[in-house]
């Protein structure tokens, strides 16, 4: 038996799930066109966003016929929960400044989630940037994957790609669902989403939706979730 | 340049300029439990809603169709702890084989 090393236990954490999450670019890809992107604004968004639940957001608006600003609004809100995994990181990994930009864009539910779960700091630096990259480089070459496959679709609704679409964002919300404060947050966010929906503009339920959350994250006290569930 | 591509780089730009307030900031404005729970159940609100949307309306009506079975066997899935790509290609298969035998 060799001795247990942690940074090469933090090295294959990272390639595993690298390329598990790397894989599900393909359905970012093929859905992104199927909701009236084209490949190099697809690839904009892989290479840019980086961020799954935000990058589905923003073609989950605008393919619902939703405005842009309904659109952008919806990723940034997201995309706000990577502002504060970077505030665990940044002491984390002690980064210089130099390496504060690159490690910006890094992060990510899963290079936070494997950093943050590393026993020693050599370690979590060595899962945080193996992990980042690796979801970067796969991601970003599945998603062009994806897009090419569905550039020679037809009807997308032939395909299911709507319902896969909804099935995608059910699963990046299944593993935050853990307690009663997300559990009636989520029910409550359906209910408001599916209620306003013939009342206002497309996009502006999911916003909605959102402020209800607000409203009961700040009345209601309690340990806040643990960050970094892998999506 | 279309609206279209001004609101990609807008909504990406956005993205990464919160990614780096994250490491830039002072790190005890953000690492306040409450701060951390209002942006985990924000998270939850907007990815169930989109759930909601996506699986149940069109053109700004509530609709029931195909969509709906295909989200039932996606949860069964998730729960069976399948991986993402497999709940999202049997969700998308459900789906288009209903519509087949002339489900809407």
């Amino acid at each position: 038996m060799t001795p247990y090393d942690p940074v090469s236990a933090a090295r294959r954490q990272a390639v595993s799930v690298s390329l598990a999450t790397g894989l599900y670019g393909i359905s970012f890809g093929a859905l992104s066109v199927a909701a009236g992107l084209s490949v190099p604004q697809t690839m904009a968004l892989s290479l840019l966003m980086f961020s799954g639940g935000s990058q589905f957001a923003f073609i989950g608006v605008v393919g619902g016929g939703g405005a842009l600003g309904a659109a952008v609004a919806s990723a940034a809100l997201l995309g706000a929960r990577n502002g504060l995994y970077g505030a665990q990181l940044t002491p984390l990994l002690d980064l210089p400044w130099s390496r504060r930009l690159p490690a910006a864009q890094l992060t990510i539910d899963e290079s936070t989630a494997v950093a943050t779960a590393q026993p020693t700091r050599a370690a979590a630096r060595v899962g945080f940037w193996w992990t980042g990259v690796g979801v970067y480089l796969l991601w970003n070459l599945f998603t062009l994957l994806g897009a090419l496959a569905g550039d020679r679709l037809g009807d997308p609704r032939a395909y299911g790609l709507d319902a896969a679409a909804a099935a995608a964002f059910l699963a990046l919300v299944w593993p935050r669902l853990a307690g009663r404060a997300a559990q009636a947050v989520a029910g409550a966010a359906v209910v408001v989403a599916l209620a306003t929906t013939s009342l206002l503009p497309a996009g502006v339920p999911v916003l909605l939706a959102a402020l209800a959350a607000v409203v009961v994250g700040l009345v209601t006290t309690g340990r806040p979730p643990v960050p970094g569930a892998v999506r | 340049m279309t609206a279209l591509w001004g609101g990609v780089l807008l909504a990406g730009l956005a993205c990464l300029a919160i990614k780096l307030a994250g490491h830039v900031l002072p790190e005890h404005w953000l690492a306040q439990p409450r701060v951390a729970r209002v942006a985990a159940l924000v998270t939850v609100a907007l990815l169930s809603a989109l759930v909601a949307v996506q699986a149940a309306t069109d053109g700004g009506r509530v609709v029931l169709d195909a969509r709906l079975p295909a989200l039932a066997v996606a949860a069964v899935a998730l729960a069976l702890r399948a991986p993402f790509v497999v709940v999202v290609l049997l969700a998308a298969a459900t789906a288009a084989g209903l519509r087949l035998l002339g489900m809407p």
